[in-house]
């Protein structure tokens, strides 16, 4: 099915033109994972998207699903309620790198460690988008942002890794250049069962372009087109070759890593209903 | 057949810009338009559609 035809599907009728600004990746991405539920052949009964707040998280209201926009990095939390109230639904969080990574930190790890059946998409523009251009835990070290104009001097969290530590069972990276890949990666979360976490690397043109001096939103997506490797090439390296590319700036995109040996939450939550009713 | 929806464009160019033809342009109102003369030179390779942000071009596939 075509872009058009799923714009009719799914999105809800009259809302467009979306508020992202000209050149803003966050379209891309919420049509990415419209074609995802497509590709699973989900019903929209089916999809819960739960968003807290920020640029990404107005997803939710263009979005003909069971949607609700919550509150500044406490979507997860709502998320997991939903979750745990009917775990036949299969919830989406769209959320940026602030609302996930900062604010939302603390509740990502614990959706993590519980290995709760949620799909976090993270939006990540590298920046405060709306609020202004305030430096993010993802935005990296030595970029210019309204809170930094000496540069920032804190490294960059690298969420993958931290949400694969705290115990999360798919992880994979994807970018607004790499479109199919990430239409790919986004219905393999959702199908997977436990906590998914897909980072969606999106320019900021007005907030991170304009202060980096990156350039126009095309020269954005070629930035990301020359810095994504695909996750097979990447593991061809040898050691010296990647050291260089992640000097370089590059990184992994695809599936990064999956565990389908750990239990769900859900159902974990399930046998303990069981055993404090004895069993019966 | 590329179908534009000039409501819905902001003139990133971000079509204008992965288009292999060159068939497309940002106009001076800032809205994408077809080049004139280039209307045969689109391949509906659908690139513009791929990464279009703002669901504003679309490739209609000729029967």
């Amino acid at each position: 099915m075509g872009m058009e035809q799923l714009l009719e599907k799914y999105f809800r009728p009259g809302r467009l033109p979306h508020i992202w600004c000209p050149g803003c990746g966050h379209g891309i991405i919420t049509g990415a994972i419209v074609k995802a539920v497509d590709k699973l052949g989900l019903s929209k009964d089916e999809v819960a998207v739960i968003s807290g707040i920020g640029c990404s998280s107005r997803a939710s209201g263009y979005l003909d699903f069971n949607t609700a926009n919550t509150l500044h990095g406490r979507a997860l939390p709502i998320a997991s309620g939903l979750k745990m109230a009917n775990p036949k639904l299969k919830v989406i969080v769209p959320s940026g790198d602030g609302d996930a990574a900062a604010i939302g930190g603390n509740h990502l790890i614990h959706a993590a460690r519980r290995n709760i059946d949620l799909t976090l998409i993270v939006y990540n523009n590298s920046i405060y988008g709306m609020t202004g251009g305030q430096y993010s835990p993802l935005t990296p070290k030595g970029s210019k942002a309204t809170t930094a104009p000496y540069l920032t001097i804190e490294p960059a969290f690298n969420l993958l890794d931290l949400a694969k530590a705290a115990g999360a069972t798919f992880v994979a990276r994807s970018t607004t250049f790499h479109v199919q890949n990430m239409v790919d990666v986004i219905a393999k979360a959702i199908e997977h069962k436990g906590f998914s976490i897909v980072e969606c690397v999106t320019g900021c043109p007005t907030n991170f372009g304009r202060q980096n001096k990156i350039g126009s939103a095309p020269k954005m997506i070629e930035w990301q087109r020359d810095h994504g490797v695909m996750i097979g090439a990447w593991n061809r390296m040898d050691d010296e070759t990647r050291a260089k590319a992640l000097a370089d700036g590059k990184f992994p995109i695809g599936v990064l890593y999956e565990n389908n040996d750990v239990q769900e939450y859900t159902e974990a939550y399930d046998e303990l209903i069981k055993r404090a009713q004895g069993g019966k | 057949m590329l179908k534009l929806v000039s409501k819905r464009c902001k003139g990133c160019g971000i079509c204008a810009n992965f288009c292999p033809k060159k068939v497309l342009e940002i106009t001076e109102v800032g809205k994408c338009a077809i080049i004139p003369g280039k209307e045969d030179d689109c391949i509906q390779c659908g690139q513009c559609e791929l990464r279009c942000p703002d669901y504003a071009i679309f490739v209609e596939k000729d029967k």
